[in-house]
């Protein structure tokens, strides 16, 4: 495991903001962390990064204990926390050049990360004044700077337009795949989430509600029959009537929980027999979107 | 040391165009200039006096001021730059997730400030003493070059220095706890009229309050330098006066005192 946190607890005054969290980030993921907003996304961040001090619990990373090897594990790790911190006065190349003072990079590995998130006509251009996507590429582009085996990233693609988004998503795929890179990211849209992570950790009031690979989300999703009728509202009426739960009812269709193939070719017959014509008669999985909203508000 | 030096290299290159480092060598040129013209303009009447009182009230202008106001007004503003350019830009939080310990961090930012005084301070003395040579070199009626009295002059600058110390870990810790403009300024404000106050007065316990140790050690200078201008004035500087060793004693403990409280801050 790259992160592997054992019952991390922490309190902001006398009000638990991140509660008992064991996170397992195996190596070479892509490990999406969700949930909503004030859900203890960053906090949790903070405390994987020892900015803020664990009230209870361990954090081990790289397999050794946070505290006692603080320089040799950030030594390893490029993070994006919240807005990017990024000097207004200075130009988005002299950003990186400070940076790469303090991490003793070399200089040409800042024209390489200009070029990487397309900052290279810009990058003589006062942070201060770029816009608010330039500003979150410049972010990612000094996390990226020391070529750091774990990234973790906190909403790195807030404010950025969907070229963009597609753009960060492609990138942090290739350097898992070909670089062998483990990525942390936050979200708090599945949608983004789902189209890149390996493992997911939905967190909601501070408390980890799931954990697991992407499979692992889509498996605990109850599939539905997806049954498209005339004149929905009846023909619900009369599968209830006949025994069957339905979930839904739309204008187009209604869904029922899924049993057995027998249970959608039985479902099939009654409703054409008894003129309710079928037009189409399919097994879905219950979308991520849902299933997310059912995690989280069910606590 | 290695990332206190990767971190004192970071600062000067993140504050090189800002108005915290460039007013600590304008403010002495832009003082000393001004001067230079005001004798320059005035040298007719200046013309009857002796190098040595010329001297005096050259360098005595600057003193001056810089005792009563300009010192610590400096150091509040230096200590609150170099900690801004952090809280503006949300950068503590990267600051603290480099690869190098918060020690080397921390007192790399304080040293930093240190040594933007005392390059404010080094460059008061040179161009002081430049600027005056100068005159005489330009206006021979003016006798600058009759006295001399560097080595006099260099002995009060670095006891306004050591006079500045206490202050200055006062201003930097309070310019890293708060974020806002006005706290730190307002208070170092306040507290430096206060100083003069107390300072002015002849208060018998000011040597205990660092604010008026810069005026301390201005009107220790006049104490020294006697009465009357045509006589040979007694030149000597008596650095370490109880008021400096309450300055540096303050500036040691304040400094751990931050070390101690950036350890257990949380990082927001």
């Amino acid at each position: 495991m790259v992160i592997d946190t054992q019952g991390l607890s922490f309190n902001f005054g006398s009000q638990p903001v991140v509660r008992a969290l064991s996170l397992q980030v195996p190596e070479g993921s892509i490990y999406g962390f969700l949930g909503p907003n004030g859900a203890g996304k960053t906090t949790t961040i903070k405390l994987l990064l020892n900015l803020l001090k664990t009230d209870q619990g361990s954090i081990h990373i790289f397999g050794k204990e946070l505290k006692s090897n603080r320089i040799a594990i950030l030594s390893e790790i490029g993070s994006l926390i919240e807005q990017p911190a990024i000097y207004s006065h200075l130009t988005g190349k002299e950003n990186l050049l400070n940076r790469a003072l303090l991490l003793q990079v070399a200089e040409t590995r800042v024209d390489e990360i200009l070029e990487l998130v397309q900052l290279k006509n810009a990058a003589n251009k006062k942070a201060g004044k770029y816009s608010l996507g330039m500003k979150q590429r410049l972010g990612i582009g000094l996390a990226l700077l020391s070529d750091p085996k774990l990234l973790i990233l906190d909403e790195p693609t807030n404010g950025l337009d969907p070229n963009g988004i597609i753009e960060i998503r492609e990138l942090l795929i290739r350097l898992v795949s070909q670089h062998n890179k483990t990525v942390f990211v936050s979200s708090h849209l599945l949608s983004e989430i789902e189209r890149m992570a390996t493992h997911v950790g939905i967190i909601d009031h501070g408390e980890l509600l799931f954990q697991g690979s992407i499979a692992d989300l889509q498996a605990i999703s109850q599939p539905q029959v997806h049954i498209e009728v005339e004149n929905t509202v009846d023909a619900a009426n009369f599968l209830i009537k006949q025994g069957f739960a339905v979930n839904e009812i739309n204008d187009d269709h209604i869904t029922v929980p899924y049993a057995s193939k027998t249970q959608m070719a039985e479902i099939n017959a009654l409703l054409n027999r008894n003129n309710y014509p079928v037009f189409s008669i399919h097994k879905t999985q219950k979308d991520l979107e849902k299933l997310f909203l059912d995690i989280t508000q069910k606590a | 040391m290695k990332g206190f030096i990767l971190s004192f290299r970071s600062e000067f290159y993140k504050t090189r165009k800002t108005a915290a480092f460039w007013s600590a060598i304008i403010l002495p040129l832009a003082i000393c200039i001004l001067l230079f013209f005001g004798f320059f303009s005035h040298s007719d009447n200046l013309a009857k006096q002796s190098g040595a009182a010329l001297w005096f009230q050259f360098s005595g202008a600057i003193l001056g001021v810089m005792g009563s106001l300009l010192l610590p007004m400096l150091i509040v503003f230096i200590a609150y730059s170099v900690n801004n350019i952090e809280h503006k830009a949300e950068t503590w939080k990267t600051l603290f997730t480099l690869p190098i310990s918060k020690f080397s961090v921390y007192s790399a930012k304080y040293l930093y400030a240190l040594f933007l005084v005392i390059m404010c301070l080094a460059l008061f003395l040179l161009f002081t003493l430049g600027f005056g040579n100068l005159l005489a070199v330009v206006k021979p009626t003016l006798k600058f070059n009759e006295y001399h009295m560097e080595s006099f002059l260099a002995q009060i600058y670095f006891k306004l220095l050591l006079s500045s110390l206490g202050i200055l870990s006062i201003q930097f810790l309070l310019s890293l706890l708060f974020r806002d403009f006005l706290k730190p300024m307002g208070i170092g404000f306040a507290a430096t009229i206060m100083g003069v106050i107390l300072a002015g007065t002849g208060w018998q316990y000011a040597y205990l309050y660092p604010y008026s140790h810069a005026m301390l050690t201005v009107k220790s200078m006049h104490a020294a330098k006697g009465g009357s201008d045509q006589a040979m004035p007694q030149l000597a500087v008596d650095l370490f006066t109880k008021d400096i060793g309450v300055s540096l004693v303050l500036a040691i403990g304040v400094f751990v005192l931050g070390y101690f409280i950036v350890l257990r801050k949380s990082v927001k």
